[in-house]
């Protein structure tokens, strides 16, 4: 039987939405100075680039854009084995910035968590913010997303997943039941 | 995929995408070198055990090195201050070391095999970091790295190995990860040093003539003239087999333009390599210790996923 699909935000929605969060990001930070873009592997890194193209557009200024793989970081590799490891690329020192982590769906917040260890690993940031397209609810830890896509409620046992083309666009955004 | 192995014994019990998963995995823990703050919490609250009955001080270092900058916990046992020299058996070692239940033995030993008794008799992972004249895979696969770093790929690599090819546990472990990998290996040295029947390992070719070994070859990897293991009684003199069987600037000459040359170390300068090509731009030597680091922390934390899901 085929799982019970409900498209949530489609291309044009997930473009607004990305539109959106750039302006709040800008209205925030009183601009741009200092501020940089870091993306979690894998999702959060095409978003991350997406957000630094309409900054882009919107203020002409290209922010340092950033991945971070949190496989190294992960509280579970007795539950689900040794998962294969992405690259890390921050080619900018974090000392002072401003930093936006980026995700494609905030759930129970441990990749989070994950990834801000890994970014104190890598330096001093003054902030980190985070924007998520999606926060699904069902927070473990103690954290918050400062910009939101969509919030969407779900239960446990669905799934939220972010589809992307071949070129790393997202194109739409799916709930699916179990 | 995902990696299944719960001890690394060897390359021969490797497939192709194991190899090549391990690669990955130590690209990307080569970055983790680079950092200023080299840890990562990947492994926190494992102990390793890093059991070395021989003499080593690279691969030692380097898995003591890999164990720390993932966070486990490494203790080293050498084979002189050991309970060994009290006459303890390997057994009862390991029995006793398991006791204060490690979750991964690195092992040296001189006999080759002991890892796959060792691995026979304890619960936890057992890698292999060198056994006798048998196998040494993570050396291989370093070397592999270095190769596709360089290279860009291993399949189609003409690679010519030179030496005591008899005693080297080095070149076993090469001959089953390259030909693995799709490369062919050229295997070089004088008629004593060469093990009848090697050839049927994988995809190799002997030769005894080092100039013919060389020609074309996309990598040259000189091996150690091993004293401690009788070598010399193989050769008439040092400076026959150095004059033979020895690298230097005007033979290199034969390899391709680009070629890298490769020594798993320790060098004997002016013995199986010359001082000129051992520091040469087509040196190599350094980049495989450096990847040494990361391939080691590749192949704790690839063994660490496995045991701790059985373990659980």
């Amino acid at each position: 039987m085929a799982k019970a699909e409900t498209i949530i935000l489609d291309k044009a929605g997930i473009d607004r939405a990305i539109t959106r969060v750039a302006h709040e990001i800008l209205e925030y930070n009183k601009g741009c100075v200092d501020l940089a873009l870091i993306g979690i592997r894998t999702g959060g890194d095409h978003l991350a680039s997406l957000l630094q193209s309409r900054i882009n557009k919107i203020e002409e200024i290209e922010v340092p854009l950033g991945a971070v793989d949190i496989t190294m970081y992960r509280d579970d590799l007795a539950a689900r084995g040794s998962k294969p490891i992405g690259k890390t690329e921050i080619p900018f020192p974090l000392d002072g910035k401003h930093v936006v982590l980026v995700d494609d769906v905030l759930y129970t917040g441990r990749t989070i968590r994950s990834a801000m260890d890994a970014l104190m690993d890598f330096g001093r940031p003054s902030t980190i913010q985070l924007a998520v397209l999606i926060d699904r609810g069902h927070r473990e830890l103690p954290i918050r997303s400062d910009y939101v896509g969509r919030n969407v409620p779900t239960a446990r046992e669905e799934d939220v997943v972010v589809v992307f083309d071949e070129n790393q666009n997202p194109v739409e955004v799916k709930l699916v039941k179990p | 995929m995902s990696f299944t192995h719960k001890h690394i014994l060897g390359i021969e019990q490797l497939a192709k995408e194991d190899i090549k998963l391990i690669l990955d995995t130590a690209d990307a823990f080569k970055e983790v070198n680079s950092r200023e703050i080299k840890k990562v919490p990947t492994l926190r609250g494992k102990t390793i055990i890093n059991a070395f009955f021989e003499a080593s001080t690279r691969t030692r270092l380097s898995f003591e090195i890999a164990g720390k900058r993932l966070s486990a916990d490494t203790v080293n046992i050498s084979g002189s201050t050991s309970s060994v020299v009290k006459g303890e058996t390997l057994e009862d070692t390991a029995k006793n070391i398991e006791a204060m239940s490690p979750d991964i033995i690195v092992i040296r030993h001189g006999h080759s095999g002991s890892p796959h008794y060792l691995a026979e008799r304890v619960g936890c992972s057992v890698i292999n970091a060198g056994d006798g004249t048998h196998e040494h895979p993570s050396q291989a696969l370093l070397d592999l790295m270095t190769m596709r770093e360089h290279k860009g790929s291993i399949e189609g690599l003409e690679v010519a190995i030179v030496g005591d090819i008899a005693h080297s546990r080095v070149v076993r472990s090469n001959i089953y990860a390259l030909s693995k990998m799709g490369a062919r290996v050229r295997l070089c040295g004088p008629g004593t040093m060469l093990p009848i029947g090697i050839e049927r390992l994988g995809n190799v070719e002997v030769c005894t003539d080092m100039r013919e070994a060389i020609k074309d070859a996309d990598v040259v990897m000189m091996l150690r003239i091993q004293m401690e293991r009788q070598s010399n009684i193989m050769i008439p003199s040092l400076r026959e087999y150095a004059r033979f069987y020895g690298l230097n600037p005007t033979n290199l000459l034969l390899a391709k333009p680009d070629a890298i040359v490769m020594h798993p170390g320790p060098m004997n300068r002016g013995v199986e390599i010359s001082s000129v090509v051992a520091d040469g731009v087509q040196n190599v030597i350094l980049d495989q210790v450096e990847n040494g680091v990361a391939v080691r922390m590749a192949l704790l934390y690839l063994v660490s996923g496995v045991e701790s899901m059985q373990t659980k």
